[in-house]
C-alpha cells in the first residue's frame, strides 16, 4: 500500500491527504479474507449460509458457531473477527428487547439494521476504539415480510435480495444474481446456498470447512432456526454432487 | 353547600370505546368537576395521540394530561424514526409504562383506540395500576359502574359503524342520567381505515331514561313559565 510509512493508517480519527481512513479499509481486509458468508431472500423468507473454517480437526463439529440467533425472528451470520461479531450479536440482541421492552411489539428487521449499523460506525469515530473486523449479515422476518440487510465495518449497511462476504464474494455474487430468488422457496433456497457454498470454497488452497446454515421463513414459523439435519445433509449432498458434475466436465 | 374549589380537577368520568367491523368508536362525557363544583361542563376527555390513535382520560385531568403529552411526544419520536404511523399496540404500550412506572403517584384510567394497517382497530383499556388489556369494548370512570350490565346485553361482535357510535352515545347518555359526576355533553370518535370522524352530540338531545328530568336552558325560564305562587312553607 501506497501509504505506508506516511503514518495516516494507525488512526481512525486520521483522514489520508486524499480522503480515506485506511484503519476502516484495513478492518474490510480482515473480513475479505474470513470464510464465505452468504444471504439470500427467497419468496417465502431468509437462508443464511456460512462456509465455517476449520482452525483444527481436534474442534468439535458445531462448535464456534458464526450463525447467531439475535431475536425471535432474526439471525446473523458472521464473517471476519468472530470475537469481535460476538460483540456485534450481543449489542443486537440488547437492542431487540430493549426495543419490545419500550414498544410493546417486536422490533421491525429495519430498524434493527439501523441499530447495529450505528454501533458499528460508532467504533470508527474515536481514536480509542478500533474498527470491528468483521461484516454481519442480518435475515429476519417482520410484519412487512422477510427482510436482508448487510453491515461492513465502516458502519454502512444495505438493503439486499442477496449478499455475500469473505472469500468467495465475488464468485458467489455472480451466482446469487443468476438465481431467480422471487420465484424460489426457501426450501430451495437452501440447496443454491449450499451449492454456492461448495462452488467458491477452494479445497486445494483453503482449510477443511464446516457448512452452516439457518432460515427465517413460513415454513420454520417465522421463527430463526438452524436447517434441519436432513433438509442440510440433502443438500451438502447436492451441492458434493453437482461440484463433481462440473469438474467432469 | 360544601364548595371546595381547591379541590384537583378530576373527570369522575364516563368513558367507552367499542371495536366494530373495521374500526372503532370512543365515547365521552364531558364534565369535569372541582370537586362538586363543575368547572367545565363541554370538556374533550378524547385527546389525540397521532393521526390514527386517540385517547379517552379518566381520573385526575392532570395526571392524564401529562401522560398524554408525554406519549404523544413518543409516538412522534417513533414515526418519524420508522417513517410510518406509530400502531395502537404501540401507543398503548408507552401509556402502559408511564402508568406502571408511577402507579404510586397517578391517578387515571385511560382507554387507548386506534386503527392501524397491520391489526385494524384496537381497543386497550390500561386501568389505574397500570395493566393493558386488549379488548373488543372498554369502559371506564365513576360512569362505567352503571354499565357493565348493558354492555354484557347490549354489545355484539361485527357490528357496524353506525350500530357501534349509537351503543356509544346511548351507553355514554344512559351514564350520565345516574352518574352525578358525568354529565353535560357527548362527544365521539369514529376511527377506520378511511381516517378519523369527530361528532358532538348536545346534552338536550340526548335520550331521556327513567324519571330523568328535561334539559332546562337557565332556571329563569323555569320561572318564568310557571305561574306566580306565593312559596308555601
Amino acid at each position: 500500500m501506497s501509504s505506508i510509512g506516511t503514518g495516516y493508517d494507525l488512526s481512525v480519527t486520521t483522514f489520508s491527504p486524499d480522503g480515506r481512513v485506511f484503519q476502516i479499509e484495513y478492518a474490510s481486509k480482515a473480513v475479505d479474507n474470513s470464510g464465505t458468508v452468504i444471504g439470500i431472500k427467497c419468496k417465502d423468507g431468509i437462508v443464511l449460509g456460512v462456509e465455517k473454517l476449520i482452525a483444527s480437526k481436534m474442534m468439535l463439529p458445531g462448535s464456534n458457531r458464526r450463525i447467531h440467533a439475535v431475536h425471535r425472528n432474526s439471525g446473523m451470520a458472521v464473517a471476519g473477527l468472530a470475537a469481535d461479531g460476538r460483540q456485534i450479536v450481543a449489542r443486537t440482541k440488547a437492542e431487540a428487547i430493549n426495543y419490545e421492552k419500550t414498544y410493546g411489539e417486536a422490533i421491525p428487521v429495519k430498524e434493527l439494521a439501523e441499530r447495529v449499523a450505528s454501533y458499528v460506525h460508532l467504533c470508527t469515530l474515536y481514536w480509542w476504539l478500533r474498527p470491528f473486523g468483521c461484516g454481519v449479515i442480518l435475515g429476519g422476518y417482520d410484519r412487512d415480510g422477510p427482510q436482508l440487510y448487510m453491515v461492513e465495518p465502516s458502519g454502512i449497511s444495505h438493503r439486499y435480495y442477496g449478499a455475500a462476504i469473505g472469500k468467495g464474494r465475488q464468485a458467489a455474487k455472480t451466482e446469487i444474481e443468476k438465481l431467480n430468488l422471487a420465484g424460489m422457496s426457501c426450501r430451495e433456497g437452501i440447496v443454491e446456498v449450499a451449492k454456492i457454498i461448495y462452488s467458491v470454497h477452494d479445497e486445494a488452497k483453503d482449510k477443511a470447512f464446516e457448512l452452516e446454515m439457518s432460515w427465517v421463513c413460513d415454513e420454520s414459523n417465522r421463527l430463526h432456526q438452524k436447517v434441519p439435519e436432513d433438509l442440510l445433509n440433502q443438500a451438502i449432498m447436492i451441492a458434493k454432487a453437482a461440484l463433481e458434475e462440473m469438474d467432469a466436465d | 353547600m360544601d364548595l371546595n374549589l381547591n379541590a384537583p380537577h378530576s373527570m369522575g368520568t364516563t368513558i367507552v370505546g367499542v371495536t366494530y367491523d373495521g374500526g372503532v368508536v370512543l365515547g365521552a362525557d364531558s364534565r369535569t368537576s372541582t370537586g362538586m363544583y363543575v368547572a367545565n361542563r363541554a370538556s374533550d376527555k378524547i385527546t389525540q395521540l397521532t393521526d390514527n390513535v386517540y385517547l379517552c382520560r379518566s381520573g385526575s385531568a392532570a395526571d392524564s394530561q401529562v401522560v398524554s403529552d408525554y406519549v404523544r411526544h413518543f409516538l412522534h419520536q417513533q414515526t418519524i424514526q420508522q417513517g410510518q404511523p406509530a400502531t395502537t399496540k404501540v401507543a398503548a404500550n408507552l401509556i402502559r409504562l408511564l402508568a406502571y412506572g408511577n402507579k404510586n403517584s397517578l391517578q387515571t384510567g385511560m382507554i387507548v383506540g386506534g386503527w392501524d394497517k397491520y391489526e385494524g382497530g384496537k381497543i386497550y383499556g390500561v386501568p389505574l395500576g397500570g395493566t393493558i388489556v386488549e379488548q373488543p369494548f372498554a369502559i371506564g370512570g365513576s360512569g362505567s359502574s352503571y354499565l357493565y350490565g348493558f354492555f354484557d346485553q347490549a354489545w355484539r361482535d361485527g357490528m357496524t359503524k353506525d350500530e357501534a357510535e349509537k351503543l356509544v352515545v346511548k351507553a355514554v347518555s344512559l351514564a350520565i342520567a345516574r352518574d352525578g359526576a358525568s354529565g353535560g355533553v357527548v362527544r365521539t370518535v369514529i376511527i377506520n381505515s378511511e381516517g378519523v370522524t369527530r361528532n358532538f352530540y348536545a346534552g338536550d338531545t340526548l335520550p331521556l331514561w327513567h324519571e330523568e328530568l328535561e334539559p332546562q336552558n337557565s332556571l329563569l325560564d323555569i320561572l318564568a313559565s310557571a305561574p306566580a305562587e306565593p312559596m308555601r312553607i
